[in-house]
């Protein structure tokens, strides 16, 4: 932690990305609370506006202020996939872990993760979703499913070199018991890469959410998440651009941010990490 | 060389048993009767049934594996549950666009991604460098349809270079004109993935610099030009094919998106629809079509590290 | 006449932690076909003295701060320090008039092509010769190294070949040109014990076979006892002593070289004799130094040696040794 705020530091693009990410993260904690304007009021009189000086990121077809929406979808976007990120986690390394210290469940587990992994991601969170329709529990799940078996398999190679490590083999001749074994000195020790990777899962997760609002089977379209936003803002495209390009560019700041904190965090935890963009 | 190449050829047939068997499994998987899932709860009893016949779906699982195994190796797929049409001549007719952007964007991708990659790994540190990391960075982070719907918008709505949606294909009407619809359909993919092709690129190229070989090469006294192009190039190549070819399942998840938003009627198109329609046996073949796609790609890829590394054929 | 002269040369790296002094101001001579050993533990600065000499010293962070390397050839003196490391003149010594082989052989030769191809390389590049005939001396150089059925091994694989084989082809790449000075950076130290022996013997007779001088770096006092003429031992970036082999090994005069002496295992000694250690351990080598670099370990210091560098001074003619036991 220390060696990543000393990298940090020195880098003033990093510090960048980190300040968006923490206006993002307070928007998300504050949700509607901080929007200038109602974000779903719906005011005919004022539609389809270009950016001016009351509403500066102009106004949707239904006269609602973009800049609040974006500012409420924060909330939408980065909470869900903060959630799916942390149900991941979870899973992941839980299989992960188990499959890496005990080689017969990981021999069978692994098998299936290899499967899971050898269809596009995306074909499966839509084929879940489209079974599921749209909703913040399809996300959740589609979401979940398409990306835990990534991490399950890195999981699972670290525990490999850990759970061989000697240090665990004298933990278990003196005696500690197999869960304690398990999650104080395989689990803890294997958590450096592990962050990473969730760094840059973050940002893909942020990605495929917006891909399954765009093509309908995300969020309910009447909430206004980034990916929704830019589905709408197609029918107006030549009238109303901004109602392309705001949302778009949160969504890039985002994804960016995440992925240069990402690579500091990198460099401060893991240095010998690959980079995993996809 | 010859016996690598057939040992992994060979190997791809128990593969592609295998994806079959998944593919054929996926529809049974899913809790309920498969025609019911096809048509929705609400539909009559009597359509649920007979379409259970009609597709089998009453008979026992091995059954009904081997009977679609029979179909599947004579190519024949079935018939689409929405346009009933023939699976096959579909995806035949679809298949065309796809493949175009796939391969104009790789093309596309790979060499740019490599060439970028590789002068800021020789000028590393340096302003160059740093402007060409952040931009690719910048570009690899941003929502690809996003992109894809900016070019749409400057490109062809309001400077009106390229035609902003569609494809009247190529093979059929025997326009190659008509190749400039996939213009804007292969920049979106392009552009995303030469950003992260460059800094990957970059990454493995730097790794390969700081090898002791490189400074042997140089302490004979070879030109720099010699030792970068000739030894550090191929070693650095070999783990930048390997993105590439992992790289394709991407791209077969960009396809699907990509061909939505510009409205060409493509594979990744028919995967939306048939997901959307619920058109199972559609569904199936191209899951089919896709991994085994990917099984094909993986072979090429063998191929050229056989190529680039002699080691290789030796384990 | 000398073949290579390095004068007080002084390489500094500029790190994020302040500026290194890996070479402080080094002075000494080779002699045409005589071998000179480089003693020292990591980080004195052996390698980087090395390297310098064909401008293999990465700038930044690398610099070569002042000193001169002087290497006479066909009667003529070039200073190398004064050559662009990319330019064509430091191109045309490198692999031919001075070589350069390294520690480890796996690492050291392109895993892709051929070792033939990699010993071509070089003698079509100085020796114009067109590709068969190139071969054809390749497979000479390697036959010459003592490996067996060369004409099948130029068209293997680094990785198709043992470590001493390996590192035998690395000699024969160095040697391909005729080069009248070949730098060894510690080429034995990854191999095991019994090939060890067999490529130093290896290197003794081909320095007379080829009339080249060697530069042998490494860290272990009994290699040098079995290759070198004259040695020169290194820490912290200055040479501490220098001396003929035997002079060195029958009375050493700095406390180091006596430590480093008392601390190898011997057959002859009595069992009971205990090995003696050096204590500490190097430090690091940022920001100048006050007083001699050795002086923390040194089991002789004294006050002088904490405020004053001792000069390297000669006590005989051919021995010299830089500490205060002996001004």
């Amino acid at each position: 932690m220390r060696k990543f705020l000393i990298l940090a530091r020195k880098r003033p693009i990093t510090i960048i990305a980190l300040v968006v990410l923490a206006v993002m993260l307070v928007l998300t904690i504050l949700g509607p609370f901080a929007t200038p304007f109602d974000p779903y009021n719906i005011e005919a009189k004022s539609r389809l506006q270009p950016p001016n000086t009351k509403h500066w990121f102009g106004t949707d077809n239904f006269g609602r202020d973009t800049l609040s929406r974006i500012m409420v979808g924060t909330r939408l976007t980065l909470g869900t996939s903060f959630c799916i990120l942390i149900l991941i986690a979870s899973f992941g390394i839980a299989i992960g872990s188990i499959s890496g210290y005990y080689r017969p469940a990981g021999a069978v587990l692994m098998r299936i993760v290899d499967a899971a992994m050898a269809f596009p991601s995306m074909l499966i969170a839509l084929f879940l979703a489209s079974i599921m329709g749209p909703g913040f529990k399809t996300v959740l799940v589609a979401v979940t499913v398409v990306y835990t078996p990534r991490l399950a398999r890195l999981v699972h190679g670290i525990t490999l070199t850990i759970a061989t490590n000697t240090y665990v083999s004298a933990a278990k001749a003196v005696g500690v018991g197999e869960f304690r074994t398990l999650t104080r000195y395989v689990i803890l020790n294997s958590l450096s890469p592990i962050i990473v990777q969730c760094s840059f899962q973050l940002a893909q997760i942020i990605l495929i959410l917006a891909i399954l609002d765009f093509l309908g089977v995300g969020f309910t379209p009447d909430l206004p998440s980034w990916g929704n936003m830019i589905a709408i803002s197609r029918i107006y495209l030549t009238r109303a651009p901004w109602l392309l390009i705001f949302p778009g560019v949160a969504i890039s700041l985002a994804v960016i941010s995440i992925n240069i904190v990402g690579d500091t965090l990198r460099d401060a935890l893991d240095p010998h990490a690959q980079e995993h963009l996809f | 060389m010859t016996t690598y190449i057939a040992r992994r050829f060979l190997l791809m047939i128990p593969i592609m048993l295998m994806v079959g068997i998944i593919c054929f499994l996926l529809i049974h998987l899913i809790p309920g009767n498969p025609a019911e899932l096809m048509l929705g709860a609400e539909a009559d009893e009597a359509v649920i049934a007979a379409l259970t016949k009609k597709m089998g779906y009453d008979q026992p699982l091995y059954i009904q594996f081997f009977k679609w195994l029979k179909m599947v190796l004579r190519f024949d797929f079935g018939v689409s549950i929405y346009s009933h049409q023939p699976v096959i001549s579909l995806m035949a007719h679809r298949a065309e666009a796809s493949i175009f952007i796939a391969c104009g964007a790789t093309i596309l991708f790979s060499f740019f991604g490599i060439f970028v990659g590789i002068i800021s790994a020789i000028k590393r540190n340096s302003w160059l460098d740093q402007v060409s990391m952040t931009v690719s960075l910048t570009l690899a982070s941003a929502p690809s349809f996003w992109i894809g719907l900016n070019l749409m918008l400057v490109l062809a709505t309001i400077l009106n270079w390229l035609p902003a949606s569609g494809y009247p294909g190529v093979i059929e009407t025997g326009n190659i004109s008509n190749l400039r619809y996939l213009i804007l359909p292969i920049l979106t993919i392009a552009i995303p993935s030469t950003g992260l092709i460059a800094r990957l690129t970059r990454s493995f190229f730097i790794d390969i610099l700081s090898m002791e070989y490189i400074t042997t090469a140089r302490a004979k006294g070879l030109k720099e030009s010699v030792v970068l192009i000739k030894h550090a190039l191929r070693n650095a190549l070999i783990p930048v094919v390997a993105v590439i070819g992992s790289y394709f399942a991407e791209i077969v998840s960009l396809s699907v998106i990509i061909e939505t938003v510009f409205n060409v009627p493509g594979i990744g198109r028919l995967v939306v629809e048939s997901i959307l329609q619920r058109d199972y046996p559609t569904l199936q073949a191209l899951l089919m079509f896709i991994a085994g796609l990917y099984v094909v790609v993986n072979f090429l890829c063998d191929i050229i590290y056989a190529v680039l590394d002699p080691r290789i054929q030796y384990d | 006449m000398p073949l290579l002269e390095v004068r007080n040369l002084k390489i500094y790296f500029d790190t994020e932690d302040g500026v290194v002094r890996a070479v402080d101001g080094v002075t000494f001579t080779i002699d045409p076909e005589r071998t000179l050993g480089v003693v020292g533990e990591s980080g004195c600065g052996k390698s980087v003295t090395a390297k310098a000499i064909l401008g293999l010293v990465k700038s930044p962070p690398g610099r070569i701060e002042s000193g001169e390397i002087l290497f006479h050839r066909d009667g003529s003196i070039i200073d190398l320090v004064k050559l662009n490391p990319k330019g064509e003149e430091m191109r045309r010594i490198r692999g031919n008039e001075i070589a350069m082989i390294f520690q480890e052989p796996m690492t050291s030769l392109n895993p892709v092509y051929t070792i033939g191809n990699q010993i071509m390389e070089a003698i079509i590049l100085h020796q114009r010769l067109s590709k068969k005939e190139a071969k054809k001396k390749a497979i000479e150089v390697l036959a010459s190294v003592g490996i067996p059925s060369p004409e099948q091994r130029v068209d293997e694989y680094p990785h198709q070949l043992s470590g001493g084989m390996r590192q035998r082809a690395m000699i024969a790449m160095a040697l391909s040109c005729h080069p009248s000075l070949l730098i060894a950076d510690e080429p034995t130290t990854a191999l095991d014990v019994t090939i060890q022996a067999q490529v130093q013997d290896l290197m003794n007779d081909l320095r007379t076979e080829f009339k080249a001088a060697i530069m042998f770096i490494t860290h272990d006092l009994g290699v040098i006892a079995h290759m070198a003429d004259d040695v020169i031992i290194m820490y912290l970036g200055r040479i501490v002593e220098s001396a003929p082999v035997g002079k060195l090994f029958d009375n050493p005069k700095h406390p180091y070289t006596i430590g480093l002496l008392n601390s190898i295992p011997s057959f002859t000694v009595s069992r009971k004799k205990r090995l003696v250690p050096i204590e500490g351990i190097v430090p690091d080598s940022v920001g100048a130094p006050r007083g001699c670099g050795f002086e923390p370990r040194c089991p002789q210091a004294k006050e002088i040696c904490k405020s004053q560098i001792p000069e390297l001074k000669a006590i005989t003619t051919e021995h010299l040794a830089a500490c205060w036991l002996y001004h």
